[in-house]
């Protein structure tokens, strides 16, 4: 009897790869084959639990399984073969690694015997690797795959979520083992993560937010990587204090733009309210965010007044950019229900006057709408193009990505997000060339959902090659191209910075996108004219098959309010006092070394 | 507050640093496991943390445990980060500063020694006068010919720089140090 139980667990390498992928509830992989990943995609073919993906760049590959994994809350799968399949993988570890966002990516790898000999196709994957993810492993012994697989998966979702890669030599793929399930694997000791807070910060955190008199709260990634349930906490705590909220560009969804409580993205290209608000506050309540670089702006003038709570679950986040009065470190969903509770546990609840007066001062910023451009009825502004997109998409189930530059802060800025899980863009990495696999990966997940990559004429040819597997897979994404024939935040920066000398920053050989999109076998539109572009973008939504959308807009539009570098957040340059010269002479001569 | 400031040029609007840079001995012990060393070593060369001393060795061999000693220097906010840093790498079970350790503990540092072995060559009185330095370092002697020595000496770094420097118009050929092994003072453990 045993024998037979055995014999059932005794697979090769290849199977248990496939196996192991599906015992942890993998539907969808992402990726490319070559020599060293052969055997797991001859398994691949005689299956049919997982539909395999096949994209056109393990770039792609990746950004695909990032979209996926941001939004389903899963993780996402890719596979690739060694060396050059490895390399081009780096880019979307990397990104998801700044992301947070829980990633498996398999990787073929020569034989055991000929590593270390420069044999064909081989890189030293786990050393690359290991500076871009949150952990990795070289399968050495087939006796071990399964346990490493399955050791990947919790190690990818749990904690801050992150991306890890398993390097699989081929021989190990060939060779027979014994497949162990996950419920049998053992879990490496040494890795804990910590998701409960600790009460007593956590109740020191609720009674200095019940003294606030200025209070603001910032939320980022963390508070979606946690959950859908954390995002209806947020939205619990914010009804219960009536205190204002802000989020990074990551976090944007988990409050809703249209909650009467929001104040916008905050951050260098935030709003004028959101970037007051926390410039002025007395107590701060990060949730879930890093303090990162775009944030803060000056460090020694962010926020000087205010004390500071800050939840996050990697205790390396806590006073790594700022000092906080008050650390709380565990997972933000938990830490929200226990700071929920303990709110309505308040013997005293702060009266409305005691910050009636902070309400007031928002409502003045609020009044400034830092976000207003100057329409044209000649040519399409970016932001109303934007504008009516997201009027164009209400009520609809839709998922935004995003390439990197001016539309990406655009979208953030006019697009709107209610729920969360629905916003994928590339935060701390800036990737281009993000949007159209990740929207690939969004439409794998969600197929009766509308998926829009916004995106720009520059970052959109950098993985434009992915067009090809949206049609071989039927996915009708949607590449809506606010096309300014620059790399307008490139352009913008050597305004501010370099005397308007624009070096390489503009596309002087632009591709017609429409004989482009119908080259790959997709639907080409064009829209120079603010007139059409309603009807044209309604056209769009219509079809039920990829659209390259060139959307002619405004050249030399550029993306304000902006906190220049080395300024602080009360120093914005809003979009009224953005002439020529106030751009030309935005940053000082220490300020134009920072990035 | 500190709006009078300036940035500093460097690229991420770091304030001038004015805290004090203090040199810590962290104890790490970590699952030994093939690339952990890289990984340790990979977070301070990424993270341009500084490495002044690091040994490494297996120290519990049934539960496959390394310690990995570093001694590194930074100001207190740039050591917590680091610790915290170490923290995060998966294989790594326990990071403790005992330096600051040692503070809590009401010490004044912790118990750190280093071996070296020192190859000193010559002939005559400068031979002669390297035994007795030797012996009142209370370095061992571990070879010799007619032409040399080779002394093994155990204690401070401080200590063996003394040494080093005391040998080396007598012949020194060369040094070989192992870095710092160290532990706090007590009955309890890390």
């Amino acid at each position: 009897m045993t024998d037979t139980a055995d014999n059932g667990n005794r697979m090769t390498g290849a199977e248990i790869v496939l196996r192991a992928l599906k015992d942890n509830g993998v539907e969808h992989i992402f990726g490319y084959p070559g020599g060293a990943v052969l055997p797991i995609y001859d398994e691949i073919f005689q299956q049919e639990d997982i539909q395999h993906i096949l994209v056109r760049h393990e770039q792609g590959a990746g950004h695909a399984a990032e979209g996926y994994a941001r939004s389903t809350g899963k993780v996402g799968v890719m596979l690739v073969t060694s060396g050059p399949g490895a390399t081009n993988a780096v880019t979307p570890l990397q990104d998801a690694l700044m992301d947070s966002i829980p990633l498996v990516c398999l990787t073929g790898q020569v034989p055991t015997t000929l590593i270390g000999s420069d044999a064909f196709q081989e890189a030293d994957t786990v050393g690359i690797t290991r500076p871009c993810t949150k952990h990795n492993w070289l399968v050495k012994n087939v006796d071990e795959l399964a346990g490493i697989i399955h050791e990947a998966f919790r190690i990818a979702q749990s904690g801050r979520p992150g991306p890890v890669v398993v390097d699989i030599p081929k021989d190990i793929q060939f060779a027979t083992g014994t497949y162990v399930p996950p419920s049998e694997a053992t879990a490496s000791k040494s890795y804990k993560p910590k998701v409960n807070g600790d009460l007593k910060a956590i109740q020191a955190a609720v009674e200095l937010m019940a003294t606030a008199r200025r209070p603001v709260l910032y939320t980022g990634g963390g508070v979606i990587n946690a959950g859908p349930e954390a995002s209806k906490l947020l939205r619990e705590l914010v009804e219960l204090t009536d205190f204002p909220i802000t989020s990074t560009l990551m976090g944007l969804g988990a409050y809703p733009a249209s909650g009467k409580n929001w104040l916008g993205m905050l951050g260098m290209h935030g709003s004028y309210e959101a970037n007051l608000a926390m410039h002025d506050c007395d107590v701060m309540v990060c949730i879930g965010a890093r303090f990162d670089d775009r944030i803060t702006g000056r460090l020694n003038a962010f926020s000087p007044n205010s004390r500071k709570i800050h939840i996050d679950i990697d205790p390396s986040s806590i006073n790594k950019n700022v000092r906080v009065d008050i650390p709380i470190i565990g997972d933000v969903g938990h830490v929200l229900e226990d700071m929920v509770r303990l709110w309505r546990a308040l013997p005293k609840k702060p009266e409305k006057a005691q910050s009636a007066d902070w309400w007031a001062s928002i409502e003045t910023w609020r009044a400034k709408k830092s976000f207003s451009y100057k329409n044209s009825n000649d040519v399409i502004m970016p932001q109303y193009a934007l504008e009516r997109l997201a009027e164009a998409t209400k009520g609809r189930d839709t998922y935004i990505t995003t390439e990197v530059g001016q539309h990406q802060m655009w979208a953030a800025q006019f697009f709107g997000f209610e729920e969360p899980n629905h916003w994928m863009t590339s935060g701390g990495l800036g990737t281009m060339g993000y949007g159209l696999p990740a929207a690939l990966g969004v439409q794998v997940a969600h197929p009766e959902a509308l998926v829009i990559d916004i995106a720009g004429d520059a970052s959109i040819q950098m993985c434009i090659q992915e067009m090809s597997c949206a049609i071989q897979h039927n996915l009708p994404v949607k590449i809506f191209i606010l096309n300014n024939q620059y790399m307008g935040m490139v352009r913008q920066w050597q305004q501010l910075l370099h005397g308007n000398r624009l070096s390489n920053s503009y596309t002087e050989a632009m591709p017609d996108f429409v004989k482009l999109a119908e080259a790959y076998g997709a639907v080409g539109m064009y829209c120079d004219d603010p007139k059409e572009l309603d009807g044209k973008i309604a056209e769009m939504i219509a079809v039920n098959a990829p659209v390259i959308f060139d959307c002619r807009v405004a050249n030399l539009a550029n993306c304000f309010p902006m906190i220049p570098s080395g300024k602080a957040h009360n120093e914005m340059l809003l979009p009224e006092d953005a002439t020529d010269d106030a751009v030309a002479t935005a940053i000082d001569a220490k300020g134009r070394q920072l990035v | 507050m500190n709006a009078h400031q300036q940035p500093t040029g460097s690229a991420y609007f770091i304030s001038p640093e004015t805290a004090k840079v203090e040199s810590h001995t962290l104890s790490v012990l970590v699952t030994n496991e093939p690339g952990v060393l890289a990984r340790v070593i990979g977070l301070f060369s990424g993270r341009g943390y500084n490495i002044e001393s690091l040994t490494v060795s297996e120290t519990e061999h049934e539960s496959h445990l390394s310690r990995i000693t570093i001694v590194t220097n930074g100001t207190p906010v740039v050591l917590e980060q680091i610790k915290a840093q170490l923290e995060r790498i998966v294989p790594v079970h326990r990071v403790v500063d005992l330096t600051v350790r040692a503070g809590q503990l009401g010490q004044e540092r912790p118990i750190e020694r280093e071996v070296a072995l020192i190859k000193v060559a010559g002939a005559g009185e400068s031979r002669a006068e390297a035994l007795r330095l030797a012996d009142a370092f209370q370095a061992k002697v571990v070879d010799a010919t007619v032409g040399h020595f080779i002394f093994e000496i155990t204690g401070k770094s401080s200590k063996i720089d003394q040494f080093v420097a005391v040998v080396k118009p007598l012949g020194l050929i060369e040094v070989c140090r192992t870095g710092i092994a160290a532990m706090n003072r007590g009955a309890q453990g890390m």
